[in-house]
């Protein structure tokens, strides 16, 4: 490999035009190549650290690829049994509602074993923040068959694809919440692409101020790829998800209930 | 001053732990003790003392809730009932491993599966040893009078935070329903933020620059430092092995023979105690406060002097093993159980001393 030298001139403070946030540790993150967690676990820390709020945060990590969380983001921050990440939210909301609180979830977690927990912390208006990843699979394990797995779409578990019949639809659980007059706001973004990452912060900024404004929970998924589990490459796993995957959960606000 | 009133054990246990400055309970309604939940929320905590009562939506989810609370340094509790308590083993198991201080109350009825509304001690297994995955104890507290169902709750808050682990009172239907006179201590002041940040220091309440981010987990991918998790976890239960035994002796000064039994099984064991020596049999009752750490020693002690042992439980057979351990074969023990929701007579108690034990 050649050696590539920084011409120094280029390291002066007054050229610096991006840093990475003081909120994410310097461990390395543990993360496939490619895959969306790395980018959105930066846009959540990106806003808290721009809000000010690290020291009246607190976050819930749960069970699956984002498991880590907890090694990642430099906040105080609690690891959650499968599923149960808006059960332990809501305890720590109800006793400190001054404080800013999320959980950062998977579809296996949140829309398979933890539905009940989800669908009742919504309908209760917890007033926190549930961002969720849907990348359709199961990632740590290994590549089995989620709630959220298109039909047709093979896994370790739906080898010759999810057939609808014996398996069962993909459940949008973002619409379901979305009908709870629990919810303030229910949004479903990507991170993708440049201006996909520049929304999908948008929507992290909004969610953090509702709880601000006490109004109830905010909700925000983001669709993402798992190119390892759908043994594709990066690249291919993002243009999988444009076509497959956006069709089937469309971008963009679903709820937002201003006048509440 | 000391307050004195005539309360159901639920009730009592419920006015105790608000007095014990108890920041937030989470439960779900199950027979004999939701009298615990509809208590605390006629009493309006949120308004008396700023404690949080929240009626979940599955004893999963509330002792889960019981964890979040827990992770962030607040007295945290959560009650149930045989079925409820089952459910609730998986985030026990995570609280016990994260090392999270919580109080814990099963008030237990007849089992296996939906089993009965009535009162029985069949869950002893469970609460000792183990109950969920993995390695680990609770500290399992055992009252025999609606007096100390309100004792224990202060006391299981104390012991929590003094080992950082779960403290359960095992309780059963008998105790939760009745009532007698229990005098309750004065109110204590909930936690500051302060105090929790002083007193608490690996609590999450928000990273400030003065220190790392706070982690609650209880995972460790690393199996050599999971190994030395669990050692450090062995270690504390011996610590309360050797600090935290209780119990109690009625009339064992003279005995020939002993009851051994907690709860309500103790108390008809105080009656068939006066039968007994009615009929000039000298029985005495070791009744076992803590059942863990459970007093080995004290019954090891007793097998100098008594000929034999009843077991007097409200189940198949479950203590009687700890206490075969404890006795370690020097002298006769038998077990003599009523369950599915059946409370023993003292008369039957005396006739299976006299069969089993006397006779035997």
């Amino acid at each position: 490999m050649a050696e590539f030298k920084t011409n120094p001139e280029i390291l002066q403070p007054e050229n610096l035009v991006y840093k990475r946030t003081n909120l994410l540790t310097e461990k390395a993150l543990s993360y496939c190549p490619g895959c969306g967690h790395g980018t959105a676990h930066r846009i959540i820390m990106e806003v808290i650290e721009e809000m000010g709020i690290q020291s009246e945060t607190i976050g819930v990590a749960p069970v699956g690829c984002s498991v880590l969380a907890y090694e990642f983001m430099n906040i105080d921050i609690q690891q959650a049994a499968h599923g149960r990440a808006p059960a332990v939210a809501t305890a720590i909301k109800r006793l400190f509602p001054e404080k800013f609180v999320f959980t950062y979830q998977g579809d296996g977690d949140l829309a398979a074993i933890g539905t009940a927990e989800t669908i009742h912390a919504c309908n209760r208006g917890e007033n926190m923040t549930i961002f969720f990843i849907n990348n359709g699979i199961y990632g740590m394990t290994g590549g089995q068959m989620a709630p959220t797995t298109l039909p047709g779409m093979k896994s370790s578990t739906s080898p010759y694809g999810r057939d609808i019949q014996t398996m069962g639809n993909p459940l949008k659980m973002t619409e379901l919440v979305a009908t709870l007059p629990g919810t303030i706001y229910v949004t479903r973004q990507a991170v993708h692409t440049p201006s996909a990452v520049r929304k999908a912060k948008r929507a992290v900024r909004k969610a953090f101020e509702n709880q601000k404004l006490n109004k109830g929970l905010s909700f925000v998924e983001i669709v993402s790829n798992c190119n390892s589990g759908w043994k594709m490459n990066p690249l291919q796993s993002n243009e999988w998800m444009v076509e497959n995957m956006f069709p089937f959960y469309p971008i963009g606000d679903i709820k937002v209930n201003e006048e509440k | 001053m000391k307050e004195l009133r005539l309360m159901k054990g639920n009730e009592a246990f419920a006015e105790a732990v608000i007095r014990a400055g108890a920041d937030g309970y989470f439960g779900y309604p199950i027979t004999p003790q939701s009298e615990v939940m509809e208590y605390l929320m006629a009493q309006k905590t949120h308004e008396r003392t700023g404690m949080v009562t929240l009626q979940a939506e599955s004893e999963i989810a509330a002792i889960n809730m019981v964890y979040g609370g827990a992770g962030c340094g607040k007295r945290v509790l959560t009650s149930s009932s045989s079925p409820g308590m089952s459910l609730k083993q998986e985030g026990i198991s995570y609280i016990a491993g994260a090392e999270l201080p919580c109080l814990l109350l099963n008030v237990v009825r007849g089992g296996p599966g939906l089993g009965t509304i009535q009162p029985s001690q069949s869950d002893y297994f469970q609460s000792t040893k183990g109950g969920g995955h993995g390695d680990y104890r609770l500290i399992v507290l055992a009252p025999s009078s609606v007096q100390e169902m309100a004792d224990f709750a202060g006391l299981g808050f104390e012991l929590a935070f003094k080992y950082r682990n779960p403290v359960l009172v095992l309780s059963d239907g008998a105790i939760g329903q009745m009532m007698e006179k229990v005098e309750l201590d004065v109110q204590q002041p909930r936690f500051t933020d302060e105090e929790i940040r002083k007193n608490t220091p690996w609590a999450t309440i928000g990273k400030t620059p003065d220190r790392d981010h706070n982690i609650i987990t209880s995972l460790d991918l690393e199996s050599i430092k999971m190994e030395q998790h669990n050692q450090k976890l062995q270690e504390k239960y011996r610590l309360i092995e050797e600090n935290e035994v209780r119990y109690e002796k009625i009339g064992c000064e003279d005995a020939e023979y002993a009851f051994v039994a907690y709860g309500t099984s103790a108390r008809i064991c105080q009656k068939a105690i006066e039968l007994a020596r009615a009929e000039g049999i000298k029985v005495g009752l070791m009744r076992p406060i803590t059942l863990f750490p459970f007093p080995k020693k004290i019954l090891n002690d007793m097998t100098s002097r008594v000929k034999g042992i009843l077991c007097v439980e409200m189940s198949a057979g479950q203590m009687i093993e700890d206490v075969k351990l404890a006795v370690e074969g020097r002298i006769k023990v038998e077990h003599f159980g009523r369950y599915g929701g059946i409370v023993h007579s003292p008369s039957e108690i005396v006739e299976a001393l006299k069969k089993q034990i006397i006779g035997g």
